[in-house]
């Protein structure tokens, strides 16, 4: 594993806002065909770790090298959903770049919301809100998915499948995919590596390590 | 043809009414309706500007929204004040200079009523080729920033991470809405200004459903209200801004009643 290999790399990166470090020290190498997830409790850091992957925050100290030619798909943790802009649900899977009518269908009917494709996008409940959000990312076939609590208002139940849809991105796509959770045990029997954060890496492993520990 | 002042104020409004209404639209969405109260406030500065040096007055007012711009932004980042309270302070701020630079300027007190509300005599067809070449500019730019601010407009983080510079865009919307107002500045004044922009996109929300077709619509509907309200000032002999808006403000009401259940009740008394 060499850095030239990884799609983002983070070397020593820390943030500082304000006068506070929000993270430290974060060594990551993310690789093509490799779920990553980080987890933490509030305000250990691992939103803006993710956003220092996603080129959102430059890092204070420490470097960032990402793939220049990089596309990234990017779920984030909260939208403003505003009334006054009409939104569609296939406008939507076209926000930040043109999909096609047939890739923007086959994303939809993967997470089960083929039939609300007409829906405006402010009716949506936050679950349906979630999946519409995670379809768009994939529909644009990225490099490196980054997905930052994708379970919020999805069912209990649901989630088992959710978890293999994603699994099922990284296989068809050979994408990397960064999960950030609190949900430890669904996201464990998916993930490679996992990164426990507490403004700094705490603890980084594979699965079975970490269940051993 | 275009010795007619009627006609000359026809095209010059139209002109101005159908960029005015797309980036109207994200005015609304953006929540920057009081940002462009605030420039259109700081035209009046430009005003002043322009007299005391004696320079063209659409230069002027556009050089001076332009520094209040850059002000707003690098008070922005120092984050200490919300974006709210600063545009409140130096929306007011620089009306209250002007009106004090103004006020050694005697000469100039008697038309500032026309700075404020426009007027619709003064149009030249100087006017009308700035208004046409800055709409035409402001419409193209816009479309090259319509992806970008869209998706701002639901998460700039989200644009961010997926390659599209949304501060940039944000940044070049509001020089290119620092532009219109310049420019728009006589026909309905520094103070009705972003009743053009807001009225259409408010109308156009309920009747369409991408926003693409809401960006159209308030085109159409602003070219509309400028058409009926210039009719009107003509007409009932009222001022011709305050005309335009009040028509804008009508079909704003229009597009409020409930179409679905008139149509019942209609085929209720058919049948």
């Amino acid at each position: 594993m060499t850095a030239s290999q990884s799609l983002v790399s983070l070397c020593k990166a820390g943030v500082k806002r304000n006068g506070r470090w929000l993270v430290r020290n974060i060594n990551l190498d993310i690789m093509r065909g490799e779920i990553i997830t980080l987890i933490g409790s509030n305000g250990s850091g691992k939103t803006s770790t993710a956003k220092m992957v996603l080129g959102i925050l430059s890092p204070t100290e420490g470097k960032i090298k990402q793939d220049p030619n990089i596309k990234i798909g990017y779920v984030p943790q909260k939208l403003n959903i505003d009334h006054a802009l009409p939104l569609s649900v296939a406008r939507m899977m076209e926000l930040t770049e043109p999909i096609g009518h047939d890739a923007a269908g086959q994303a939809l009917a993967e997470v089960g919301m083929l039939h609300m494709r007409n829906a405006e996008i402010s009716t949506l409940s936050g679950g349906e809100l979630q999946r519409i959000l995670l379809a768009r990312a994939r529909a644009r076939k990225p490099d490196l998915l980054v997905l930052d609590e994708p379970m919020q208002g999805i069912d209990f139940s649901a989630k088992d499948a959710f978890y293999c849809l994603i699994s099922a991105y990284r296989d068809r796509l050979n994408c990397g995919i960064l999960l950030i959770s609190h949900d430890l045990h669904i996201v464990m029997p998916i993930s490679d590596r996992v990164l426990c954060l507490n403004g700094h890496i705490c603890y980084s492993g594979k699965l079975q390590d970490i269940a051993t520990s | 043809m275009l010795d007619n002042f009627f006609l000359r104020a026809l095209i010059g409004c139209v002109g101005i009414t159908l960029a005015a209404g797309p980036l109207g639209c994200i005015v609304v969405w953006q929540r920057m309706a009081y940002f462009g109260d605030t420039i259109a406030h700081s035209a009046l500065l430009g005003v002043a500007v322009a007299f005391i040096f004696r320079i063209n007055m659409t230069l002027s007012v556009f050089i001076v929204m332009f520094m209040l711009v850059v002000i707003l932004l690098l008070l922005q980042r120092r984050q200490s004040l919300s974006s709210d309270s600063l545009l409140g302070i130096l929306s007011h701020s620089s009306l209250a200079i002007s009106l004090t630079i103004l006020s050694f300027l005697p000469w100039v007190r008697q038309d500032l009523s026309v700075y404020l509300f426009g007027d619709i005599l003064s149009i030249s067809k100087l006017d009308l080729l700035f208004i046409w070449a800055g709409g035409i500019t402001a419409l193209l730019t816009l479309i090259r920033l319509w992806q970008p601010l869209i998706a701002a407009t639901i998460s700039t983080d989200l644009a961010q991470a997926e390659g599209l510079s949304p501060e940039r865009a944000k940044i070049a919307f509001m020089l290119l809405l620092a532009l219109i107002i310049a420019i728009a500045m006589k026909i309905v004044g520094i103070l009705l200004i972003t009743a053009l922009l807001i009225l259409p996109a408010a109308t156009a929300r309920r009747l369409s459903k991408t926003p693409e077709q809401m960006a159209v619509l308030s085109a159409v509907l602003g070219a509309l209200s400028a058409i009926s309200g210039l009719y009107l000032s003509a007409i009932a002999d009222t001022p011709s801004g305050p005309s335009v808006v009040v028509a804008g403000f009508v079909m704003f009401l229009v597009s409020l009643l409930p179409f679905s259940q008139i149509k019942k009740i209609g085929q209720m008394i058919k049948s």
